[in-house]
């Protein structure tokens, strides 16, 4: 249906510089102190321009890589993207040889400088980063791929600048797929809906005809899983985001829900509803073995495994309120973890493992917070009137949520948005939707 | 004596009108709560009815599925009303109000509607003529964000299925 993925990338290294670097940036504390970054518009020549002009219809796409590029460091929190009128050298001679004390001299302590062209049907990008007060080079990158993949180009940028600065991987060449949402809270309208995680190059999956949630992507970012009503029937389905092929997730006699894949993507681990009782189920992808995972006259939803298959977190109400549990991956040694003041729900394992993300209902009020899996170091990151369902950026760093505004007694001033926030508690922001949207889950890293 | 009568029936007629205000400022006050026992919502506002007297919905407190005496009149009322229409089938949907996280909301709204179907089987509709779903949070009838709205979409609702 929708060919998103298959696009392959030529990179290659050019050349590599192993110098000691003076700039590093301390990650464990947040945004308080941004790195000054100068991002150089990509330099594109004459005949590059013209062909820019003809197949993406931009004036000027080095310019606008490097928008991407600035608008990621920026939004991450941790750069600080400097003011293109201060610069002093153009993009071309910048990237040949900077003038290491120009850019000083604005307190840029990085720059990226770079070269695009298309011919051919190609665009060929080329990029430097440079540490300004060592006055070297770090990095430099070239990628060749089909223009219409600009974009990408420059998110690709945005992770190899973000790991070579900060020492984790990046997040940018990244998809969101979320839920977007239309029309009066009664009779809201659901669509799958999926996106660049800078917001861009929105694509919808679904008309809206029957009611959609909670969709979740598997390891490799190609399939989804998720909720619809189908029929009038709720149950678990399985789509190939590149074939738009839809099945249904094995063959329960009655209402599945909460489904999201194994971190091997062997398995659908999700709720199904009997009688009024809600256990955990996994199914194998392969072989189509369905397994019980927990059996107890509780609510027990939301599964989320450890990123080894190993373990599992889920909230049930087996103590009368929904807390936050973890078993093994077959079902025995189920503990509590969340033994503070109030509810807890949708945990979500952390990629690196450490932590569990969850949403937190106390005294009226909504939270976003992390705990370590023993359920200690409880952290609350953001409070609100309505906000749930964490998913992790593939780095482990980032969280996106949703959000949702309080109606007054006539209904009005309802919203559904898309936020994210940084594992410290700084840096919370709106993420862009072009409509109203819930359900958010982040895709893996797309590039290597 | 025409005096003190006329004295006392003007007593009177003040007593009566500050009974009445009384009356009124109290009505006003407990309109609103007057629809809600507990966290429960005891109202009609958006009560629909199978049939003349049977109501097709009954309600719940937060996180609850337990049935108060209340719903359990109504769903003897739909038992008997099912009985008569023996060729009547039903959907049970479940829901829940605004303030859970969605996922068990899912699961809560299905709990309830299985408790409205254990009753209408334990008054002797046979099961197969009733079925369940859950709609969880997804489809409030009342979009307010307060207690009173809340308390309306904490429901279950029977349906006609044919």
């Amino acid at each position: 249906m929708i060919r998103i993925f298959s696009l392959t990338f030529l990179v290659f290294l050019f050349l590599t510089t192993k110098s000691n670097s003076l700039i590093e940036i301390d990650i464990t504390r947040g945004n308080l102190d941004p790195l000054p970054i100068a991002v150089s518009p990509l330099f594109q020549d004459d005949n590059s321009k013209k062909n820019s002009i003809n197949e993406l219809k931009l004036d000027n796409v080095g310019s606008e890589i490097s928008s991407v590029v600035e608008n990621n460091l920026k939004t991450s929190g941790l750069f600080n993207p400097l003011s293109k009128e201060a610069f002093l050298q153009k993009p071309d001679i910048a990237h040949l040889k900077p003038r290491f004390e120009d850019w000083a001299l604005i307190k840029a302590q990085a720059l990226i400088t770079g070269k695009v062209t298309i011919e051919n049907k190609k665009l060929k990008v080329e990029f430097r980063l440079w540490d300004i007060l060592a006055g070297r080079e770090m990095m430099a990158l070239a990628f060749t791929t089909v223009p219409s993949n600009w974009r990408r180009v420059g998110h690709i940028i945005s992770d190899k600048v973000y790991e070579r600065l900060t020492g984790e991987k990046g997040y940018f060449d990244t998809r969101i797929i979320y839920v977007s949402e239309e029309g009066p809270k009664t009779a809201r309208i659901k669509k799958l809906a999926i996106m660049d995680q800078d917001g861009f190059n929105t694509k919808y999956l679904t008309l809206g005809n029957e009611l959609v949630l909670t969709p979740r992507f598997n390891p490799t970012s190609q399939m989804v899983t998720y909720l619809s009503y189908f029929k009038n029937l709720p149950r678990v389905y399985l789509l190939d985001i590149e074939t738009g092929t839809q099945e249904v997730v094995g063959d329960f006699p009655g209402m599945t829900f909460a489904p999201r894949f194994s971190p091997d993507g062997k398995k659908i681990i999700m709720s199904f509803a009997k009688d009024g009782n809600s256990d955990i189920y996994t199914m194998d992808l392969e072989n189509r073995i369905v397994e019980r995972i927990t059996n107890h006259p509780s609510i027990d939803t939301s599964p989320s495994y450890s990123p080894d298959n190993k373990f599992i977190t889920f909230n049930s109400d087996r103590s009368g309120f929904q807390q936050i549990y973890v078993m093994k991956a077959d079902g025995s040694n189920v503990k509590r973890i969340s033994f503070g003041k109030g509810l807890y729900g949708t945990p979500v394992w952390s990629p690196r493992g450490d932590l569990i993300a969850f949403t937190k209902l106390h005294k009226g009020k909504f939270y976003i917070g992390v705990m370590r899996t023993d359920g200690s170091g409880e952290r609350l990151l953001t409070e609100n009137y309505y906000q749930e369902a964490p998913s992790w950026s593939p780095n482990g760093r980032v969280l996106i949520f949703y959000r949702e505004t309080k109606s007054n007694d006539r209904g009005e001033g309802f919203s559904a948005k898309l936020w994210s926030i940084d594992l410290t508690g700084y840096n919370e922001r709106q993420v862009q939707t072009e409509t109203d949207a819930s359900d958010p889950s982040w895709s893996s890293l797309l590039s290597n | 004596m025409n005096f003190s009568k006329s004295f006392r029936n003007t007593f009177l007629v003040i007593l009566l009108s500050l009974i009445v205000s009384a009356c009124a400022t109290k009505k006003t006050t407990t309109k609103v709560e007057g629809q809600m026992q507990g966290d429960v919502y005891t109202g009609t506002d958006t009560v629909k009815y199978l049939a003349d007297g049977v109501p097709d919905r009954v309600f719940f407190a937060t996180n609850e599925s337990i049935l108060t005496t209340k719903s359990r009149d109504t769903l003897r009322k739909q038992a008997n009303w099912l009985r008569a229409n023996s060729s009547i089938n039903v959907v049970v949907e479940g829901h829940a109000d605004e303030r859970g996280t969605r996922e068990y909301n899912l699961a809560l709204g299905e709990r309830r509607a299985n408790a409205a179907k254990d009753y209408l089987i334990t008054y002797g509709i046979s099961a197969d003529r009733i079925s369940v779903i859950s709609y969880g949070k997804e489809r409030p009838v009342d979009s307010g964000s307060n207690p009173l709205s809340w308390s309306k979409n904490r429901r279950s609702v029977t349906v006609k299925a044919n």
